[in-house]
């Protein structure tokens, strides 16, 4: 039973793994400034926690964050608190992920555990400002997280400066320094030029970007202790995470975990096969398993890495049995080289050429060099951008032929795999969520 | 005394105009070369034989030359005063008394040659942005160098000058053309043919009503004193003008060389 | 003084000229694309063949700097979502 201000034995502070996630099931629009203060108390005066003790207590709890790359959050702020000059915070709400919806599950419920995390990094860091960044397609998310922050100024909620913005919906517009540019006026475009974010990112002024996952946990921290925080998770991974949860699972959804739970334990919760199915752990730039390889697992950083796997931003994606890995991933690729920046050649020219040569497989009617030519073009597309995209895309894909190189050995052979002779004994399921890609070439004007 | 006949002064008046003449034609050839090579390049054009690096080298070096050419094209023309063009003229167009609007045409297209020889040389320090705007002056600096030595050259009526001339716009334009049919299509690519046709055009029809038809050096600006002499020998010994078209002896072929010393009848 | 020096590549700014592996190709080869692959640092014998493929690089893309500096931008990238 969940435990909230209200039911009897309420300890003050959320107990068990659902933190973040308390009252979502029965809610129908955004908690309200008085529920979110009802549920989890007032956000900390600026006066009873200074910016050092708010930084020592993040760092104790050894927060991570939640946006893919599982940096140390207090390391972060503490570089961009330690620099001259007033700084920036930038909550990355933009999830452009197709098949990640955490954040935006998480703007949807809780705007404020959100608002309140980026109000207290920008004290943190000594900053005047926020800047909200969300999906410009996500009109119903901007009104929601409008109207949480005109409660808050109406409250008189802190003295800092909350601004959202729209950014174009392009995969590699989420990333660290594709934000930072647009917020400078340029295109929603990663760059190679140092200087890092930390030094000069907006405004030249020392940015802190920080997932809104990872600022909602700032917020309970700064309320129950680093000590609370460990109470849930792991003791190498302390705390809870979203994860998103989608395929052949009997319950697709967002779900809020305790960080180290058995990938095996996720997948019963959401009510999928960790035996038979494949799964793709980590997003587009995720990689692909056997459930079974990976079950005994937890869902953690340091607990996939020997098996060469990241959560990322907890996404998981089931592989349904009447599905082909190298089909979908086909058609992930497909779209990941369709949302490169365009900057630059090898990812350009590489990522559609490797992307035909797997249609090519997955349809069954490959040529003979086809696997040969694959291994090349992967080992020679990775580390020769200015951004990580064709590196995630390749990683991927090369996944995809470790973990189905049975079916890829199949399609070589012109003959049908796995998934291709249990088509038709079970009912359809769904296929890996990928946006249809636009045919129409991308126009300047949509980079901003 | 007999003015200076016309012997050794206008010999050597005549040595420094006909190399200023050369200097001009073989430049503008140069600078013809220069821009096919430019475009050979934009066009990523390489064979076994000529390598990019080739191209490229050959570009530059070519165009280091023509500098040096057009250079000694204006010290020659300014060391010969028989035309009153001043060293100021060479970098400040349209200055000259001497057939102001042509003159200054060449000004302005060694001003541009400057810029971006200047720019190229100076390329680590400039922004990649930068340098490119400037050198795209180059497409412009070639017409204008073409029409100036149309315009100003007293030679623009001979069959192989015009020769000579409409082989290098016909050799840009076919390279234009090819450079042009790698490019994608769109209004760039549409404005640029438009200027591959207008401007050979209108080039042919300025020789037509222009350099072809009498009287063009009075209707270039030649400054009148060098169409009608007085009996008064000039600077460097007396010539006169010769038939109708020219303003100077020696060359025009309709020309007729008419000596008048002082004194005679 | 001999320094090895390593050669760097802006991805964004190269559009695959290949006149760096035409003047250095000891250490420069073109992928199946035309864009450079890099195989190695420059020791002090091939400095000067260097320097012309640096300057000659028509987009400006190729530098060369001293081994063992810090790469900067290229390599405090990650897939960074927050």
């Amino acid at each position: 039973m969940t435990q909230h201000p209200g039911s009897p034995g309420w300890s003050g502070r959320p107990m068990g793994h659902e933190r973040l996630t308390i009252g979502w099931l029965q809610a129908v629009r955004p908690a309200s400034l008085r529920e979110h203060h009802d549920v989890y108390g007032p956000l900390p005066a600026a006066r009873q926690q200074s910016p050092q003790d708010l930084l020592d207590a993040i760092a104790a709890a050894r927060l991570t964050g939640r946006g893919g790359a599982g940096f140390p959050t207090a390391t972060k702020m503490r570089a961009v608190a330690g620099r001259r000059g007033p700084a920036v915070v930038v909550a990355n709400g933009v999830e452009s992920e197709p098949a990640s919806q955490k954040d935006e599950a998480l703007l949807a419920r809780a705007p404020h555990l959100v608002l309140d995390g980026a109000l207290l990094a920008a004290r943190a860091v000594g900053a005047s400002i926020v800047h909200l960044c969300l999906d410009r397609t996500r009109d119903r998310q901007a009104h929601a997280v409008l109207r949480a922050i005109s409660e808050r100024e109406q409250a008189g909620l802190g003295k800092v400066a909350m601004v959202t913005h729209g950014l174009p919906h392009r995969y590699v517009a989420s990333e660290e320094t594709s934000l930072i540019r647009w917020l400078n006026g340029g295109e929603a475009r990663p760059t190679t030029v140092p200087p890092r974010p930390f030094e000069q990112g907006v405004g030249r002024r020392p940015t802190l970007v920080d997932n809104v996952e990872t600022l909602a946990h700032v917020a309970l921290i700064a309320r129950y202790g680093p000590d609370w925080f460990g109470q849930a998770g792991h003791p190498d991974t302390p705390g809870t995470m979203l994860i998103t949860a989608s395929g052949a699972v009997g319950c697709p959804g967002v779900y809020e975990i305790e960080a180290g739970t058995l990938v095996g334990d996720v997948l019963a919760m959401c009510d999928g096969n960790s035996q038979d199915d494949a799964v793709l752990i980590g997003g587009y730039f995720g990689t692909w398993h056997a459930a079974r390889d990976l079950a005994h697992l937890p869902l953690s950083a340091p607990g996939l890495r020997g098996a060469g796997a990241s959560p990322g931003a907890g996404v998981i994606f089931a592989l349904p049995p009447d599905r082909c890995g190298l089909a979908e991933t086909a058609r992930i690729l497909s779209f990941l080289a369709s949302q490169g920046a365009q900057q630059c050649g090898p990812c350009m020219f590489g990522l559609p050429a490797v992307t035909d040569d797997f249609a090519l497989l997955a349809r069954g009617r490959p040529d003979r060099d086809v696997l040969d030519r694959l291994d090349r073009r992967l080992g020679s597309i990775t580390g020769r951008g200015a951004c990580r995209h064709p590196d995630g895309a390749v990683r991927m894909a090369a996944s995809a032929l470790a973990a189905f190189a049975s079916d890829a050995r199949a399609h070589a052979a012109g003959r049908p795999c796995r998934g291709a002779q249990r088509r038709g004994s079970q009912a359809a399921h769904p296929r890996i969520p990928v946006p249809a890609a636009s045919t129409a070439p991308w126009t300047e004007e949509q980079w901003r | 005394m007999t003015p200076v006949a016309l012997g050794t002064a206008s010999t050597g008046a005549s040595a420094l105009w006909y190399a200023t003449r050369a200097f001009g034609v073989v430049a503008l050839m140069l600078l013809t070369g220069t821009v096919i090579l430019g475009i050979a390049g934009s066009a990523r054009f390489a064979t076994a034989g000529l390598p990019r690096v080739v191209t490229a080298g050959l570009h530059r070096n070519l165009s280091l030359l023509v500098l040096a050419l057009v250079a000694l094209h204006v010290l020659t023309t300014v060391a010969d005063g028989y035309a009153p063009i001043g060293l100021a003229s060479a970098v400040v167009p349209f200055d000259s008394a001497y057939r102001g609007l042509w003159l200054g045409l060449g000004t302005v297209a060694f001003d541009m040659l400057l810029a971006v020889a200047l720019t190229s040389l100076l390329r680590d320090r400039l922004s990649y942005r930068a340098w490119r705007c400037v050198h795209w002056l180059a497409y412009a600096c070639w017409p204008v160098a073409l029409w100036h030595s149309l315009g100003t050259g007293t030679d623009s009526k001979l069959p192989w000058l015009l020769a000579i001339e409409a082989l290098c716009v016909a050799s840009v334009v076919v390279a234009v053309w090819w450079r042009l049919s790698l490019a994608a299509p769109g209004p760039g690519r549409t404005a640029a043919i438009a200027g591959t046709v207008l401007v050979p055009l209108a080039t042919g029809i300025f020789v037509y009503v222009g350099p072809l038809q009498p009287h063009w050096a009075e209707r270039a600006g030649t400054p009148a004193t060098l169409l009608h002499p007085t009996t008064r020998p000039g600077p460097v010994g007396l010539v006169t003008p010769a038939g109708p078209g020219g303003d100077r002896p020696g060359h025009d072929v309709t020309a007729r060389l008419t000596l008048r010393p002082r004194g005679s009848k | 003084m001999a320094v090895r020096q390593r050669l760097r590549w802006d991805p964004t700014a190269c559009t695959g000229h290949g006149l760096c592996a035409d003047l250095l190709p000891e250490r420069i080869e073109l992928d199946e694309w035309g864009f450079p692959v890099i195989t190695g640092d420059v020791p002090p014998g091939l400095a000067r063949h260097a320097r012309r493929a640096v300057r000659a690089c028509p987009a400006l893309a190729l530098q060369l700097e001293r081994a063992g500096q810090d790469p900067g931008g290229r390599a405090g990238h990650r897939a960074h979502h927050g």
